[in-house]
């Protein structure tokens, strides 16, 4: 048994973090927020170069072929970075859907302009409800045409295609479909821009059914946690630093254990959501019987770790953690926007429940 | 990355399941409810078989009697024993802790003289760490050894001494030089408890049973062969010791946690909330729900810090984060388990009405003591702070 990463692993996140560090520093992550979609194509080009954009997919469609615990470790780096843009929308969310529900035809279709880096595409499940529970979903197709409206749509303004979860099955919707209406939400995270989007008699076209939408969900869940991951590193990173180097009463502020026991319980948060992270990547490649409970286990505990280092964190950098100008909020930002998408840590400890107290027999470790 | 068992951690586990279902005795649970006083010589002639099985230490060197078990055969062992439900060994710090520190910091001599009767249990260990005013600050620590000849002279005090009313010997650490710096002025010797001058007295904790010892030393000789490692580099021995109770009981705890769980879940089905069971309580369901999750955090965290120590051959500072997490853990269940039963919780071992015999009064009690004992979790963050994270001092 061998909890750490192998070296072809440890290959890859040293490269992804190279990547990003030369790709997308602060201060481009800074430039793109300010942008309308946060989108830049070229460094989409750098992305699909890397193979990223078809990382886990199937090289029959121009992907990688990589595993989940290497997609966990390429988003932990994004994360870190905070790397602005479609990447999660188009490649881990509409990409493991496709995966999941479509047939050979359709993925050669949509999920290989995406793993080629040809496409941006999107997800649209949330509707006024908000509720991450897909049974709560009320929009229907009818004849192939869709109308009704889903908000906290990430990226759809530069989506070449937007699929689209309904009651009776996923569909997939040309951005220039008559009958679309894409209009920009206002939120926290400057980031990954959300969106409403409005459906009137817009044609539609079926993908699948949604049976497997679940397995699809796990991975973007998982995904999330991972990436929530790199922002905790980089926020404990940033405190420890500032710790070392900001002196008040004649001392580094990390000599004084309410400092320092802050940081240790950023790091004990970040290690520990970490662990359940490559824990559940793990679990969903191998199929293993708890990747469910794993999934959930993770983005729970990310969940709410992600907050609370955050909050660590500003805490630590006192009047400078309250600034713009400082980093820290926009890692923070991105916490809660990823806390909440996929299911907070109150919607996961519910569904970790219904895994374990109700039906014991699914639970049991992989073991 | 794969969790999947080795085909030599396999034939390990099957080697040892077979060996179990053989010996494992069948009535440790009727034997667990008695006082250690009197499940004592049980407890001995247990790790006698475990022993003559050669698995009473298996994390030790085969030259010594182990079976030079790599962490993860180690864990399974832990997880193996608990499976069966077998019960502790008696010798337990001879083994985890004072024995392993005696195969590295022993002469030759030493490990002849006490390994083999640590291993059968024939002979006791217990720990003669803290003091009255040396717990977090152990450097600080008081009980003098004089040299006379060849011999020490100690006098002193030791507490919070595990199995000090059964020990026949004690790694003591003592004071054998007050004018250098507290942590260069240390030794450790190993003292024959019967030894003329040692009084043991029991120490009655918060939960009304004496789990643990005070140890006196009054003009107790000690020879000089009984040194363990170098003079005054008692410290770096005792680290030594600290090291090995760090990084190994997570791996015993995580079962522990899994059967308290396992219970909570079912006495939630149990007991009625609100008119329907407290397992479809909402609010109960969250609870249990995060307790379970942290229980299996502290099983992932576990195997990938021994992953980590596989690869890098040392145990490292990681073992701060598991003594945090199960401790804090441990009294947040507690706390779970107070609120699911209500007013059974406070009652007692032997009232007719508790729930489990007591099991949860006595673990709300006890579990306070898991964020004190073997390191603060003031002294964990402390070390997190320093030794991982590069902070500078703070004392």
């Amino acid at each position: 048994m061998q909890f750490g990463l192998s070296e072809s692993q440890e290959f890859l996140k040293d490269s992804a973090r190279k990547f990003f560090a030369g790709e997308c520093p602060s201060a481009e992550v800074r430039r793109l927020m300010e942008t309308e979609t946060a989108y830049d194509a070229a460094l989409w080009a750098k992305l699909t170069e890397q193979g990223y954009t078809g990382i886990i997919f199937s090289e029959e469609y121009g992907g990688v072929g990589l595993g989940k615990v290497e997609l966990m470790l390429l988003m932990e780096e994004a994360g870190r970075a905070l790397l602005p843009g479609p990447f999660f929308s188009t490649v881990v969310l509409a990409g493991s859907i496709i995966d999941a529900v479509a047939g050979a035809a359709h993925k050669a279709k949509y999920l290989a302009p995406i793993c080629r880096g040809q496409a941006r595409a999107t997800v649209a499940i949330l509707e006024s409800n908000a509720s991450w529970n897909l049974s709560d979903i009320q929009l229907t197709a009818a004849n192939n045409k869709l109308t009704g409206e889903k908000l906290f749509v990430s990226d759809a303004a530069i989506a070449d295609f937007l699929i689209v979860v309904a009651r009776n099955g996923v569909f997939v919707v040309d951005s220039k479909a008559p009958g679309l209406k894409i209009s920009a939400m206002s939120a926290m995270d400057l980031t990954r821009k959300l969106y409403v989007v409005e459906f009137k008699d817009a044609p539609a076209e079926h993908l699948g059914p949604t049976t497997n939408l679940q397995r699809a969900f796990d991975i973007a869940g998982a995904a999330l946690a991972a990436e929530l991951v790199g922002g905790m590193q980089r926020t404990l990173d940033l405190s420890v630093e500032y710790a070392k180097t900001r002196k008040q009463f004649g001392k580094p502020i990390g000599m004084f254990q309410a400092v320092q026991h802050q940081c240790a319980d950023m790091y004990l948060e970040t290690e520990s959501s970490r662990s359940a992270v490559y824990y559940a990547g793990w679990a969903l490649e191998e199929n293993a019987p708890d990747a469910a409970t794993a999934v959930s286990i993770a983005k729970m505990y990310a969940s709410d770790a992600g907050r609370t280092v955050g909050n660590r964190g500003i805490q630590i950098h006192g009047g400078m953690g309250f600034t713009w100008e400082n980093d820290i909020h926009l890692y923070y930002r991105r916490a809660k926007a990823s806390e909440n998408a996929f299911g907070d840590a109150t919607f996961h400890r519910e569904r970790i429940a219904t895994l374990v107290i109700d039906a014991p027999a699914t639970a049991q470790p992989a073991r | 990355m794969d969790l999947r068992l080795t085909p030599e951690e396999t034939a390990f586990r099957d080697e040892l399941r077979a060996w179990l279902a053989a010996n494992a005795p069948e009535d440790w649970p009727a034997w667990r409810e008695k006082p250690l006083e009197d499940s004592y010589p049980y407890l001995r002639a247990w790790q006698r078989k475990l022993h003559d099985g050669r698995w009473a230490a298996v994390s030790w060197p085969k030259e010594y009697g182990g079976r030079s078990a790599t962490l993860m055969e180690q864990s399974i062992f832990w997880e193996e024993m608990a499976r069966v439900e077998a019960p502790p060994m008696a010798n337990s710090l001879g083994l985890g802790l004072i024995g392993p520190t005696i195969i590295a910091c022993g002469t030759e001599a030493q490990k002849e003289r006490f390994i083999p009767k640590i291993l059968s249990a024939e002979e006791i260990w217990c720990q003669g760490f803290s003091e009255p005013n040396a717990g977090s600050d152990l450097a600080g620590l008081q009980t003098e050894a004089k040299l006379d000849g060849d011999h020490y002279i100690v006098n002193g005090q030791k507490v919070w001494t595990s199995y000090g009313w059964v020990g026949d010997w004690c790694e003591l650490i003592v004071r054998t030089d007050s004018t250098a710096a507290k942590h260069k002025g240390l030794t450790a010797l190993l003292v024959d408890m019967r030894s003329p001058g040692v009084e043991v007295r029991p120490l009655r904790q918060m939960t009304g049973e004496s789990e643990f010892n005070e140890l006196f030393f009054r003009d107790v000789k000690v020879p000089v062969e009984n040194v363990l490692g170098k003079v005054n580099d008692g410290w770096n021995v005792a680290m030594s010791t600290l090291m090995y109770e760090r990084g190994s009981y997570g791996a015993r705890l995580q079962l522990t946690f899994n059967r308290y769980i396992s219970r909570l879940i079912e006495l939630a089905r149990s007991t009625v909330r609100n008119g329907r069971p407290a397992s479809e309580d909402p609010i109960i369901r969250q609870k249990l729900a995060q307790c379970s999750a942290e229980i299996e955090i502290m099983r992932f965290n576990q195997m990938r810090a021994f992953s980590r120590i596989t690869a890098t051959g040392v145990p490292g500072p990681e073992g701060s984060i598991q003594k945090i997490f199960w401790s804090e853990l441990n009294q947040r269940l507690q706390q779970v388990a107070q609120e699911l039963l209500g007013s059974y919780g406070q009652l007692l071992a032997g009232d007719p009405h508790a729930i489990d015999n007591g099991l949860w009064s006595y673990g709300y009690l006890r579990t306070r003591g898991n964020t004190i004992e073997a390191g603060t979790s003031e002294v964990q963050r402390n070390i997190i702070g320093h030794f991982v994270l590069g902070l500078p001092r703070s004392y």
